[in-house]
């Protein structure tokens, strides 16, 4: 009894912190845009939801919006575990480059990628002009704009990296002994990957599945430039009736739904994985790793590294070049230029050709980027270690049961719906922040904190607790036991949480455009500037700039990748 | 160690705020009458020293708060109408003018300078929005796709449906696209309520491409720039910056728009003072500026947009490569608000499905 309320109270004290902020710059801002939207409404509050459950359009965009993103999940899942298996077992040459390589795409603007694919993919990019050479072609073979093929495609691109990151991480923990022992006792490889190694990975595989499948859910800036017109998943919906028709309510009530969808969703997954999570042995990574020493394991690595680089690297790379490289097409005439390498889109970056009084040089916008993302992840650390620690109590009090569920719902939000709610709600003193660059690192960590969350829970779930008990048994207080046990244990997890909330901020934009200052752009947002103008140098620059976005982004994750705060790296 | 982060994690923010603030504190700090908050969406753009001429004329920081495209800021201004945070509001265009006026957000102004305005950009008559600036939405098209082919470029809109002209028009989506938008009130301008659909089952089946944004319609979908339409819906604006955008200078642009009667809409773009501003003398202070040659004439340059003043000049660049269409279609914001979403469904049912 006594323990139980103790139990209590530590899972009280736990979420203070996380739940405070979730009500004041989550709850509160999106209560009050729906209660105003749905105020709006002329016939009544029960208008709004009958016209979208009687309207064939919104149970069409439903069901799309659920189908894409089912598919591109086990898209995702087919692509990232064979990565994730590497990572997690081999050590060899330029992992972590790789690693922060396949990071990437997960930040990059839709505009940028849907310009990478197209140079690759289009009418007129390097697949179709060789296969219309080739095969003596009159037009082009393979249509890849503007269909589901690109919409999945491009959700792959993005999201892989969850997989990878967070299963190869959890996966490189797991003690190769149990494997093993389970081939001793006459299983084969794949009988000891399905009963054995499936299951204990269960816990991660599910939690980045999760995750995958929110973000395909709620997928707006690839559905509306690589999906093109015909397709439209509730956020694009949200938009259109937010923005071009000003229906609010009914707004509201497709927010409501896609929130409902995710909370679904969630219970759900809660459900199912209560019970899948073991405490395990967790290894150092030292015994679990191995190099590439057989033909056959290089052999593996060397298919599963050349398809991450073709599918996740070679659009970025095509983009790089194309920043160094005149676009100007030889086109004779008064043209005096022909292709070559050039330097001039970087030289431009730092010239204010206007006296523009939003003029950011490169060197101002990857600093107010970085800025944003320092804060954003300190924050989101902050906030999910202490939530993630809560959830992972032994037989988690009925509090922590019920918040699982919740902390999900900021992934699944309209980022319109959500950014109108700051303006709204967060406009009296002491909070009046709207027009603060608070706001920014604000709305990332609310996408951040779930993914911080999803990755610390499985790792600290699987430590034994009898570690815990040991350890106060012999004297240790609670803090000594967080040092020394529970967070070298978690090893990596912690670091992959950092730098996914890392990239989320640096690459975050639908949320950021609607709360940015003008004077303090985010390099997206620079990157957004520039390729809505017209001309080459507009263009040539917003391809230089998303290089240099590139190499920012990767050089971060290495640098995080590298660090060792105690033992925590190394394990 | 768990000190170090804890410090870390207090000292970091602490820095950055520190470091933000003092480059912002005239916004900040200054006291209430000193700033004026200009609202606006992420297209807005202006010289620094144009800006900083009125700030010292007026002893004033103006202060911009521009995010999010032009529907989504207009939203802002509505859903933040009872407790505004900005005094001025701009970049409300025709296609939105009514949802603005409905939800009476300005107050009236008379500019005395409105004087001068032609009256076809005036089309507010209480004068609580004020025109500012005017942009054509109009066909471009890739002078050597045509030239090289020995292919006439389209004269109007009716070529278009002819077969020598198969699938080789890009244009955006209305539902998404303020351009895509205005192309659409083009052909309902011109062809009429009654007809203009059929004129798109016509460029159906001549094989219209649709995308839902300008910047994949003129980036990867124009011949232009490597793609495989010749003719795309653009500015009227864009051939002069096709010049002004080049990094070797080009001698003249390398596309061209067409302007026959009725092909092109026109967008026009109107400021307003907020209802319950408390700097009304500022704010109208502000409203002359907008309209007085120096920011007028530094539009173009900076938004792409042309001044409704008749006493402002164009660049040279514009002066010899602005083509400006006579008689574009007209819709009245009236009509567009009414039938904003029945046209758009419309179209949708008709190119889309």
């Amino acid at each position: 009894m006594i323990e139980k309320r103790h139990r209590t109270i530590t899972a009280v004290l736990l979420w203070l912190a996380p739940i405070c902020f979730l009500l004041l710059f989550y709850f509160y801002p999106l209560g009050s845009i729906l209660k105003l939207s749905l105020a709006r409404s002329q016939q009544g509050l029960f208008s709004p939801f009958l016209q979208a459950l009687n309207s064939p359009i919104s149970w069409r965009v439903l069901g799309f919006t659920l189908w894409q993103a089912v598919l591109s999940t086990i898209l995702t899942l087919i692509l990232g575990l064979p990565g994730a298996y590497l990572f997690a077992h081999y050590n060899f040459h330029g992992k972590s480059l790789l690693q922060a390589l396949t990071g990437i795409p997960f930040l990059m603007p839709t505009l940028v990628v849907a310009a990478a694919f197209n140079a690759l993919l289009g009418p007129n990019g390097w697949l179709n002009i060789g296969l219309m050479q080739a095969f003596k072609l009159t037009s082009p073979p393979v249509q890849f704009a503007n269909t589901f093929t690109a919409i999945l495609v491009a959700h792959v691109f993005y999201n892989t990296t969850i997989i990878l990151r967070m299963v190869g991480d959890f996966w490189s923990h797991l003690d190769p002994r149990l494997g093993q022992a389970a081939r001793m006792l006459g299983a084969n490889r794949w009988q000891a990957i399905r009963w054995v190694t499936l299951p204990l990975l269960a816990p991660a595989i599910t939690a980045a599945a999760l995750l995958v499948f929110i973000f395909d859910f709620t997928s707006f800036g690839v559905i509306l430039i690589l999906g093109g017109p015909r397709f439209a998943t509730l956020e694009v919906e949200i938009y259109y009736q937010t923005i071009s028709l000003f229906n609010l309510p009914l707004a509201a009530v497709l927010s409501i739904l896609q929130l409902a969808c995710t909370l679904g969703l969630t219970i759900l997954y809660t459900r199912l994985t209560r019970h899948l999570s073991i405490p395990l042995s967790l290894k150092s990574r030292v015994a679990t790793q191995r190099r590439l020493a057989t033909h056959r394991s290089k052999l593996m690595a060397g298919v599963i590294i050349v398809i991450l680089l073709v599918l996740l690297i070679l659009p970025l790379t095509g983009l790089a070049v194309r920043s160094v490289t005149r676009l100007e097409p030889n086109r004779g005439e008064q043209s005096v230029t022909s292709p070559g390498f050039t330097l001039d889109f970087y030289r431009a970056l730092e010239i204010n050709n206007n006296d523009s009084i939003f003029f950011a040089p490169p060197t101002k916008a990857i600093a107010v980027s970085l800025g944003y993302a320092l804060a954003t992840t300190i924050l989101a650390l902050v906030l999910g270690f202490p939530a993630a620690l809560a959830l992972s109590q032994e037989a988690a009090s009925p509090i922590s049961h019920g918040l699982d569920s919740i902390l999900m719902l900021p992934l699944g939000t309209s980022a319109v719906t959500l950014g109108l709610g700051f303006i709204v709600a967060l406009d009296k003193p002491p909070l009046d922040i709207r027009s603060s660059w608070i706001l920014v690192p604000l709305a990332h960590t609310l996408v951040a904190f779930p993914f911080v969350v999803r990755n610390l829970t499985p790792a600290l779930r699987s430590i034994r607790p009898r570690m815990r008990q040991a350890a106060a048994v012999l004297g240790a207080s609670p803090g000594n036991v967080l040092r020394y046990i529970d967070i070298p244990l978690m090893g990596r997890s912690l670091l992959a949480a950092s730098i996914f909330a890392f990239t989320i901020s640096l690459g975050e934009f639908g949320a950021t455009s609607l709360i940015a200052r003008p004077e303090y752009p985010t390099v997206p947002i620079a990157i957004y500037r520039l390729i809505s103008r017209p001309g080459e140098l507009n263009y040539g620059q917003a391809l230089a700039l998303s290089t240099i976005l590139m190499l920012v982004a990767g050089a971060g994750m290495l640098i995080i990748d590298k660090m060792r705060i105690g033992d925590i790296g190394e394990f | 160690m768990k000190n170090k982060i804890l410090i870390l994690s207090i000292v970091i923010p602490l820095i950055f705020s520190a470091c933000t603030q003092t480059s912002v504190s005239p916004i900040n700090t200054g006291t209430a009458p000193s700033t004026l908050t200009v609202m606006t969406h992420d297209s807005f753009a202006a010289s620094k020293s144009v800006i900083s001429a009125f700030e010292i004329a007026n002893n004033v920081k103006v202060q911009f708060i521009a995010s999010g495209d032009a529907g989504t800021a207009l939203n802002k201004a509505i859903l933040s109408k009872d407790n505004p945070f900005a005094d001025v509001f701009y970049g409300v265009d025709n296609t939105f003018l009514s949802r603005a006026l409905s939800e009476d957000i300005f107050q009236p102004y008379n500019s005395p300078l409105l004087a001068d305005i032609p009256d076809q950009y005036k089309l507010d008559p209480q004068n609580k929005a004020i025109p500012i600036d005017w942009g054509d939405v109009c066909l471009n098209y890739d002078k050597l796709y045509f030239s090289q082919r020995n292919l006439q470029p389209p004269k109007n809109l009716e070529d278009l449906l002819k077969p020598e002209y198969n699938n080789m028009l890009a244009v955006e989506n209305p539902a998404t696209s303020s351009p895509g938008l205005a192309f659409l009130l083009a052909t309902i301008g011109h062809f009429g309520t009654g007809k203009y659909l059929d004129y798109w089952r016509g460029l159906v089946a001549n094989n219209v491409q649709v995308v839902n944004d300008w910047e994949t319609a003129y980036y990867a979908n124009f011949t232009r720039w490597g793609g495989s339409q010749p003719i795309v819906v653009s500015y009227s604006s864009s051939p002069p910056f096709e010049v002004l955008g080049s990094k070797t200078p080009l001698t003249e642009p390398q596309t061209a728009v067409i302007t026959s009667d009725g092909s092109c809409f026109r967008q026009i773009e109107f400021v307003g003072i907020l209802q319950g501003t408390k700097n009304l003398d500022l704010a109208k202070k502000w409203v002359n500026f907008m309209l007085s040659t120096p920011f007028q004439e530094d539009m173009p340059l900076q938004m792409y947009v042309f001044p409704v003043n008749p006493d402002a000049s164009l660049n040279e660049t514009f002066q010899k490569f602005l083509a400006i269409p006579e008689n574009p279609a007209y819709v009245s914001p009236d009509d567009i608000a009414a039938n904003r979403e029945a046209w758009i469904n419309a179209w949708t049912e008709t190119v889309l499905r």
